[in-house]
């Protein structure tokens, strides 16, 4: 076998996470010379940070999912719609593919990022050394999609904009709404919060 | 030192590759980008910028949509949706919509132009390294792709109930998402850092 690979850390330096310089390690904890970001060897209380905003996120998907999103009054009746009930409306009235992107972004997502994130603290918890190429693989993916989830709450923007004729037709933002953008926002920092490095260090340990 | 790197993902130590421009080098353990050098990259990502700006300032003046009912018409521009938001009482949800599509996107551009024209003359501005690492923090806030994708549902859904209009703004914003894309692709900023590297 080859001999088991050098890390910053093992060597003495410290590689800065947001402008990838490398230095000696200081004695005292500081800021990088060249950016300004905090030096950290590992981000600091990643797992306890990550886990607090993940908790959060998955309590507060629970109102986000059942309360109304949007509150659409046409001539007098008016009608409250759940994410789930709309994306149920626009299948049933044949916008299938429309259906399918609002299905992908706002449950599908949010879900996965969150069964993710929890597979990932697990697995560092227990000094998991499974597949580490693909952990960080999924950890890349995370980062990348938790962005598109916000389109539902760019829809209801541009609803309540447009839909706005009096009695004839009006839409509302509906407390839900307000809920599911938080859970975006707090999976986006819970995801940020991890520190993919944490997977590796396990790799080394056992090595030793 | 100054010829090796630690990966930022896995912490990996290893000599910097020789990459030529266009092409990627990845981390010889997990595969993350360390970087990729473009050709003519700070012309390049200036250009996008500098077209960006132009585009931005059409598509946050002018209606994206009008909608029309029964002899009623309707416009929107992009800040209406965030304005009547904040009157229906969800502040927290309208600030959230106009940090991600309006003023994140905005600062980006602004703040890459002050960085970047000055090193294509061979100088730096003041703060220069600073406002590079907000940059750098702010970019996954910065959604106007998103956005876009929630015009074109909007679209799709109201075209059930009415005639849509598309406005000048919403052809500026189209345009605009290629220049924004075409700008994320075409900075390096490892050479960026580089050359706001003014450490003896
Ligand atoms: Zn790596």
């Amino acid at each position: 076998m080859s001999p088991a690979p050098l890390t910053a850390r093992e060597a003495n330096l410290i590689g800065c996470r947001l402008c990838h310089l490398l230095i000696p390690m200081p004695k005292e904890p500081g800021h990088c010379p060249r950016c300004g970001a905090r030096l950290h060897q590992r981000q600091p209380n990643s797992i306890a940070r990550s886990w607090a905003l993940l908790i959060a996120a998955m309590i507060l998907y629970l109102p986000a999912n059942l309360l109304p999103i949007t509150i659409s009054s046409s001539l007098g009746t008016s009608q409250s719609d759940t994410i789930l009930s709309g994306v149920l409306y626009l299948l049933n009235s044949g916008s299938w593919a429309i259906a399918l992107v609002i299905f992908v972004a706002s449950l599908f997502v949010p879900l996965m990022k969150m069964v993710i994130l929890v597979f990932l603290l697990v697995s560092v918890h227990r000094r998991s050394r499974w597949r580490p190429k693909d952990r960080t693989r999924l950890y890349r993916l995370t980062e990348l999609v938790g962005r598109w989830s916000m389109v539902d709450i760019y829809v209801v923007t541009i609803m309540v904009a447009l839909v706005r004729l009096g009695a004839l037709a009006n839409v509302d933002a509906g407390p839900g709404a307000a809920y599911f953008a938080a859970v975006v926002i707090l999976t986006m920092f819970a995801a940020e919060s991890f520190d993919p490095r944490l997977i590796w260090d396990r790799m080394e340990d056992c090595d030793e | 030192m100054k010829s090796l790197m630690a990966c930022h993902e896995c912490d990996l130590l290893q000599r910097i590759p020789p990459v030529s421009e266009g092409r990627v080098a990845l981390c010889s353990r997990c595969g993350a980008v360390l970087f990729r050098p473009k050709r003519n990259s700070l012309d390049r990502t200036i250009a996008l910028n500098l077209t960006g700006i132009l585009l931005y300032a059409v598509a946050v003046s002018f209606p994206f949509l009008a909608l029309k009912t029964q002899g009623f018409v309707r416009e929107a521009a992009l800040l209406t949706g965030m304005k009547v938001l904040y009157q229906q009482g969800m502040s927290g949800l309208a600030l959230v919509v106009v940090l991600t599509c309006i003023l994140f996107p905005l600062i980006e551009m602004l703040s890459l132009l002050y960085i970047l024209l000055p090193l294509k003359f061979g100088g730096t501005l003041p703060g220069a390294a600073r406002l590079f690492h907000s940059v750098q923090v702010l970019k996954p806030w910065g959604m106007m792709e998103v956005f876009m994708l929630g015009i074109l549902v909007s679209m799709v859904k109201l075209a059930k109930m009415a005639t849509i209009i598309p406005g000048t703004a919403l052809w500026a914003f189209v345009l605009l998402i290629f220049v924004l894309a075409g700008s994320a692709v075409s900075l390096d900023s490892h050479l960026v850092w580089e050359k706001l590297d003014r450490r003896p």
